[in-house]
């Protein structure tokens, strides 16, 4: 008896092999995760050294000034903060309330089923396309069918600052208006999922007491979803100021500084892939100068987003 | 007394003229306006593209190499060293972003306790989604293109490659983070007890299970790596030739979205004409890798 029970369990040791191969595979995964560390942290020190003569030479002037002279050494980027700054957060302030609407529409349960789902289906594949087509679009087709538009407004407008040059051809306009394309999916995917996740007991209750749809969205609804809503919309603002292909082909690629959205302008990111690929010297320094501050902005409304989600989140 | 009663049915009765429901009517058409106005672009973009790209398809396109602008030869030529270039660069950032973004995934998913270091690690992965792509191109022109470290070779497909793999890699290490977790822990907990290794267990029965939401991540991030232009026109540069031999991908290499980018500031029209007709091909291929991720994701396991 004694020894049938003894056959049936046998207490085995594992094999050397197994052991090494069991914490090689731990020692291999904990390697790769922290090659995500050292991907980000290689990024941010070397963009700082290769700037470090340019911020040596030019310091905080460089945040000011707007020339950008090769010829004789002399770079501000002034031109390209001012035109990444306005065409992100115009941008935004069209694509908020088009992004957030359409997440309503889609859950709220407004139109037919059939219709929401073709609707997301096609915000979905709206973020799929590449830049560098909408640019192409945009060069070919819809600045030349705006520009009509834009001259009536510098027409009517033009007194103002902002509307004070004829529209001619690419310009910080046009680039806005296809960033609004490009961040609008974001928007509305990520309102869309966190008004999903509301849940529906306080629609009901909402409707229960009698308020219109509208009135429990705005006051019951969109509050309990607004972390997530918050967090994309920063989401959305970080990739408007990173884009580069379809704004370095429509904003007209100019350094000579101007108030106005019809003139062409610079984005940090146009400027970088416009002129990394033939930059020398201490050219090279101050684009890296530039690509050090367009990821510090980054960097920034990155964190912030994540923890202004963090915070705001209601838990249920 | 029937006439009371109707009276008070009333009170009940949806009354149009109340400014709250005029506001709630006015609300609701608004949002309808708003994303009809949200799908117009889209609309817009695959008819143009459809138009102007889809009637030039023919197999010259396919096969020959694009000509210089400016040649004689009247026209402009074909894309197929593009369509070979994007396949090339983007099957190398994957070769890199994918072992990594794997393990990775399974360190959070699987082996970490909640700790700093994976707090820090997934704080880290979003960040890093959040790096604009120019900045990858960047980094990785500083680290490669101008320090040749890959056997001499200043830009080459290798390089462009990386680069991608940078915009590759969180997301990768995303998907296979949460496609994990949603693994049933009865499984772990059932393999664990019957003896086996973490090894063991991981390998044989989470990460199948995991596998249509992994696979469903790195084919997004093909998809996403396949369209981007910015980190490849200073790592990967251009080339107006076929790729001839395996060592050719340490040299210059042209990609679908470079081709565009750079034919469409080209004052030619047949040129223009070519980066239509890249535009299609890319947007082919990058809606069809987004059906397919589509169709791994339905059919969800566990």
């Amino acid at each position: 008896m004694k020894s049938e029970l003894k056959n049936k369990f046998t207490l085995r040791l594992r094999s050397s092999s197994d052991k090494w191969i069991d914490s090689g595979f731990k020692n291999l995964s904990v390697a790769m995760a922290t090659t995500v560390a050292i991907v980000l942290f290689s990024i941010l020190i070397v963009v700082f050294i290769e700037s470090k003569a340019s911020i040596q030479n030019y310091g905080l002037n460089f945040l000011i000034t707007s020339e950008w002279d090769p010829i004789n050494n002399r770079y501000g980027a002034f031109t390209a903060i001012y035109g990444t700054v306005i065409t992100s957060l115009v941008s935004l302030l069209i694509a908020i309330p088009l992004g957030i609407g359409t997440a309503i529409l889609l859950t709220e349960q407004i139109l037919p089923r059939q219709i929401t789902e073709i609707i997301g289906l096609m915000v979905e594949l709206l973020a799929a396309i590449p830049s560098v087509v909408l640019g192409l679009w945009a060069v070919f087709v819809m600045e030349p069918f705006i520009r009509p538009l834009l001259n009536y407004i510098h027409l009517h407008l033009g007194w103002l600052p902002i509307f004070s040059t004829e529209a001619v051809g690419p310009g910080l306009a046009p680039a806005i208006l296809i960033l609004v394309v490009m961040i609008l999916p974001i928007i509305t995917a990520i309102s869309r999922d966190s008004l999903e996740q509301v849940p529906n007991r306080l629609r009901e209750a909402a409707y229960g007491i009698g308020a219109t749809r509208w009135c429990s969205l705005f006051n019951v609804i969109l509050p309990a979803a607004i972390s997530g809503i918050t967090g994309g919309i920063l989401l959305a603002l970080g990739r408007a100021i990173g884009e580069t292909m379809a704004v370095t082909m429509i904003i007209g690629n100019s350094n000579n500084f101007s108030w106005s959205l019809f003139a062409p302008g610079y984005t940090i990111s146009a400027l970088l892939a416009n002129q990394f690929g033939e930059a020398d010297g201490s050219q090279i320094s101050s684009l890296m100068y530039a690509a050090f501050i367009l990821m510090i902005m980054t960097l920034i409304i990155n964190i912030f987003a994540q923890w202004l989600v963090k915070k705001l989140s209601l838990k249920y | 007394m029937i006439k009371k009663e109707k009276n008070k049915l009333n009170k009940l009765d949806y009354n149009i003229r109340l400014s709250r429901n005029i506001c709630n009517k006015l609300l609701t058409y608004t949002i309808i306006v708003f994303s009809l106005i949200s799908i117009i672009p889209l609309l817009l973009v695959l008819i143009y593209v459809l138009i102007k790209g889809g009637s030039q398809l023919n197999i010259d396109l396919f096969l020959l190499e694009p000509q210089p602008p400016g040649s004689q030869t009247g026209s402009a030529g074909g894309i197929g060293n593009a369509i070979i270039g994007t396949i090339i660069i983007t099957a190398i950032a994957s070769l890199i972003a994918v072992p990594i973004g794997v393990g990775g995934g399974i360190y959070l998913a699987e082996y970490s306790k909640g700790g700093f270091f994976s707090k820090f690690i997934r704080f880290g992965t979003n960040v890093l989604a959040g790096v604009p792509s120019i900045i990858a191109g960047v980094f990785i022109y500083a680290v490669v293109v101008v320090t040749k470290v890959i056997i001499g070779s200043s830009f080459s497909g290798v390089a462009g490659g990386m680069a991608l793999s940078i915009l590759m890699l969180p997301m990768v290490i995303k998907t296979t983070d949460e496609g994990l977790k949603l693994v049933s822990d009865d499984l772990r907990k059932g393999a664990l007890g019957l003896g086996a290794t973490m090894y063991t267990t991981i390998v044989e029965i989470t990460l199948p299970h995991a596998f249509k939401s992994i696979a469903t991540g790195i084919v997004l991030g093909l998809a996403r790596a396949a369209g981007e232009t910015a980190p490849l026109i200073f790592t990967a540069l251009f080339s107006y030739y076929h790729i001839s031999s395996f060592n050719d991908i340490f040299y210059e290499m042209s990609s679908l979205s470079v081709l565009i980018y750079n034919f469409a500031l080209e004052p030619y029209s047949a040129q223009n004409q070519l980066a239509w007709a890249a535009s299609f091909i890319l947007i082919f291929i990058v809606l069809i890798l987004n059906i397919f991720s589509r169709l791994f994701s339905r059919r969800k396991s566990y």
